[in-house]
């Protein structure tokens, strides 16, 4: 276990006898529904798991909805905000069940944030040394759905698509559909260059559910495997 | 898009930034208060902002506080978030705006309180990346006894993190709070040089510690220039 850069001060690493998977994707690529089953598999297996996502810390997640609701918070605020939350959870949650030996899955990670930040803008290099705090994941798994399918999936469960992930803020179209397909588009990229540098491994969410799902099943038990020789 | 960030904080603003830096009762809010009194009352285009005011964050912050929710980490980040939001919102806009902006505290008072707790000097250094050196640092030293005895002299309550209670220094949260700032101290002394600050006497009397002030304010900057341009 070791983390992408300077750290957190005061944490054993040779402790986390747990281990860190990690689900990447766009919203809409089927994220929650495979987190759900491969939670149902491990479980199954015998391995205690637990749960973690952007925006749920005690700390700051209400903040942070609120800010977002009225548009207020400038550029950097906004994703120290993010890393605060991030932080909070890292420190409370994901490193106690590291140590107390659990799976953690995570719906989203540093990769998510980095990426919508510098898509507006922001330094590649701060972000990176931002997130140095964060642990390497022992397995980062990318849905990757293509943007007319996300389109459909985000349309389908909201009839709406959401402002954030249509990248209104950044005026990119005034059309709303355009606005999502360009946005999307540059996340993918992004998450594209993160692929080599980060070590994803991609899975193709444009299929049915349960195709998904034995992949990813496959490439856990295949890691899980692999650590506990 | 590194170029757009990068630019801000290197390029030259028709503002002009004034920190003062110091340990809790080295006499820095008093003298960066009449400092703004001055200027105000020479008509200039002056705004103020000290550490940790920032509405957004606020709530966050004191429920962090109250409930014991912060780590050295999540402490130096939210604090970060704070300074970013007067940062981004109203410094900066400012300074472009042509005013003298004055800060009570500034990235230092960051790169002091969060490397006793531990957090890395370098991810600091780089945390704080997005922000550009003021054009004028004032540290107010004072030594560690004298300031202790302005703040603690009637037994105030001083609060779990003011007292630095998290490092484990004491139990009881004087002395930790003694020994939490004679390390914040040191960090502010290892700093001066590579910061630029200007060192003032803290212990001087405060008509002469304003008076050196506003001297080498007015020796820093063509005040003129910073006046109101309409009838105030």
């Amino acid at each position: 276990m070791k983390f992408y850069g300077e750290g957190i001060a005061g944490v054993n690493l040779a402790e986390l006898s747990g281990k860190l998977i990690v689900i990447e994707g766009a919203d809409g690529s089927g994220r929650s529904t495979q987190i759900d089953l491969l939670r149902d598999y491990l479980e199954n297996t015998g391995r205690a798991i637990t749960n973690v996502g952007l925006v749920r810390s005690t700390l700051v997640s209400n903040e942070l909805n609120e800010a977002k609701q009225g548009n207020v918070l400038s550029e950097i605020t906004r994703s120290l905000f993010y890393a605060t939350d991030f932080a909070d959870q890292l420190e409370n949650i994901i490193i106690p069940s590291l140590r107390a030996g659990f799976i953690v899955l995570a719906d989203r990670y540093i990769y998510t944030l980095m990426a919508r930040e510098i898509v507006r803008g922001a330094d590649r290099d701060w972000v990176r040394s931002l997130y140095g705090i964060a642990l390497v994941p022992q397995l980062i798994i990318y849905l990757k759905v293509s943007p007319g399918q996300l389109v459909e999936r985000n349309l389908r469960k909201n009839a709406t698509l959401d402002y954030w992930e249509s990248g209104r803020d950044l005026g990119i179209s005034r059309d709303v559909f355009k606005s999502f397909m360009r946005y999307q588009r540059l996340i993918q990229r992004e998450f594209s260059m993160m692929q080599t540098e980060f070590g994803f491994h991609v899975v193709n969410g444009n299929r049915a559910i349960r195709s998904v799902s034995r992949e990813i099943c496959a490439k856990v038990e295949e890691i899980l495997n692999g650590e506990e020789k | 898009m590194s170029d757009t960030k990068k630019m801000s904080v290197t390029e030259e603003l028709p503002g002009k930034l004034i920190a003062v830096e110091g340990l809790d009762g080295s006499g820095k809010s008093t003298q960066v208060y009449l400092l703004k009194r001055w200027l105000e009352m020479r008509g200039i285009k002056v705004f103020f902002s000290e550490w940790n005011s920032s509405v957004i964050v606020k709530k966050a912050t004191s429920k962090g506080k109250k409930r014991q929710l912060l780590t050295p980490t999540t402490f130096s980040l939210i604090h970060c978030t704070d300074f970013a939001d007067r940062y981004e919102r109203q410094m900066l806009p400012l300074l472009r705006a042509g005013y003298l902006v004055l800060c009570d505290r500034y990235i230092y008072t960051a790169f002091a309180r969060d490397a006793v707790r531990g957090c890395s000097r370098l991810w600091l250094r780089n945390l704080y990346g997005f922000v550009r050196q003021p054009d004028l640092t004032f540290f107010f030293n004072t030594p560690l006894e004298v300031a202790l005895n302005r703040i603690l002299s009637g037994r105030p309550q001083l609060k779990h993190f003011e007292a630095g209670m998290d490092l484990g220094l004491s139990a009881d949260p004087y002395e930790s709070f003694r020994l939490f700032q004679e390390r914040i101290y040191q960090e502010y002394l290892a700093m001066r040089d590579e910061s630029g600050f200007v060192t003032i006497d803290g212990t001087a009397p405060i008509e002469e510690q304003q008076e050196q002030v506003r001297d080498i304010v007015a020796r820093t900057f063509d005040l003129p220039r910073f006046r109101w341009r309409t009838q105030v």
